[in-house]
């Protein structure tokens, strides 16, 4: 049990998918303007993640084995690709208004390099399946976290007096690196 | 070598069945109705009938909660293709929803401040200006839609009747009585 729950801590805080393993960025600084759309992205990244991250399991451990471990990749973006489709038909069919606040970046979460990364770290780390399922969940859960205190910053920046020269993307990029400083700041809390 | 082409044409078959069932289970039912009076309205979007765009105001009729005769651009012919493709009787424009005389947006530059709001309310792009200029409209490119009023923080902008004049006279667009034959 301490197990797992080390897992969530170090997958949201310690090792944060955004902002200690840098992944994942284009959603971060492209679906960031609004809060609404961040919370949107960010579950919505949550649903497939979780579900991409078991699928990815069962694939490498039951499907590939061993002797097609070179298809891994390949076989991930595979299911990935697919579990974006189901989830953009779902919440086509549930909310039609969060549909549209996401927008082209529902289907863009198919080239989020975290919804890879995470399953692929999976296998590198040989977690089992629970793990990988709470490593997946984790690591959502954290960029979520992250998107969330983003775009609350950002909407905040709006109305900030910021120099000419670093208005827009350049501000965003100074307090997204601020922010990944801090997070280094966790390192200490899971060995 | 062959066992990884059955593993990766496994998984496509599986992945292929899996989206096609759930594209079935989770098919976005739309009304054909909404389409069909959305197809006669003028598609101006110019929110007039109080709803924001063409097809809202389609769907509102389509669930019986708006009246037909809310569309100025469409005018009464508009109202007589709504009718006969709902099968209701023909209604007159109401107060306040008959079609205006043309006229266009004029900004007075004395009182803009520049905020650019009117520009983003615009539909058609006819106004010109950037943040802390003086904005103006292109006369020709407005379409009296009226959008720009609102958002307008210092009430700079009014309607301007356009006066008929040798130089913009057109041929009105023919109104032919229609009688149904006993």
């Amino acid at each position: 049990m301490t197990e797992y729950l080390l897992i969530l801590v170090s997958t949201v805080f310690v090792n944060n998918i955004v902002m200690v393993k840098i992944l994942g960025l284009c959603p971060f600084m492209g679906v960031s303007k609004k809060l609404e759309a961040a919370v949107g992205m960010g579950a919505a990244t949550t649903f497939v993640l979780t579900l991409g991250s078991g699928a990815s399991y069962l694939i490498s451990h039951y499907l590939l084995g061993p002797d097609l471990a070179y298809l891994t990749t390949l076989s991930f973006i595979v299911v990935i690709a697919g579990i974006v489709q189901f989830t953009e038909m779902v919440v086509q069919k549930t909310s039609p208004s969060l549909y549209q606040v996401l927008g082209i970046y529902l289907p863009l979460i198919t080239t989020n390099c975290a919804v890879l990364g995470i399953p692929l770290l999976n296998v590198q780390a040989k977690h089992d399946f629970i793990e990988s399922l709470l490593f997946g969940f984790g690591g959502s859960i954290g960029f979520t976290l992250v998107m969330v205190l983003f775009a609350g910053i950002r909407e905040r920046l709006e109305g900030a007096d910021v120099p000419g020269i670093f208005k827009g993307s350049a501000i965003a990029f100074i307090t997204a690196g601020l922010m990944s400083l801090s997070f280094m700041g966790f390192s200490g809390l899971v060995k | 070598m062959i066992t990884a082409l059955w593993v990766m044409v496994s998984i496509a078959l599986f992945l292929g069945a899996a989206l096609g069932y759930s594209a079935i289970k989770f098919k976005v039912q739309g009304n054909p109705l909404v389409d069909k009076i959305d197809a006669v309205l003028p598609q101006t979007q110019c929110g007039q009938c109080g709803f924001p765009g063409c097809k809202p105001y389609a769907t509102a009729i389509a669930s019986g909660e708006a009246p037909i005769n809310q569309c100025p651009p469409g005018g009464e012919e508009g109202i007589h293709k709504l009718a006969d493709l709902l099968g209701k009787e023909f209604i007159p424009f109401g107060d306040g929803a008959a079609p205006k005389a043309k006229s266009v947006a004029f900004i007075d530059e004395s009182t803009c401040i520049g905020c650019t709001l009117c520009i983003q309310a615009c539909p058609v792009d006819a106004i010109v200006g950037a943040a802390k200029q003086i904005h103006t409209i292109i006369a020709p490119q407005c379409t009296g839609c009226e959008l720009c009023l609102a958002p307008c923080p210092v009430d700079c902008i009014r309607m301007e009747v356009i006066p008929e004049e040798i130089s913009n006279w057109k041929w009105r667009y023919p109104v032919i009585p229609l009688k149904v034959a006993a």
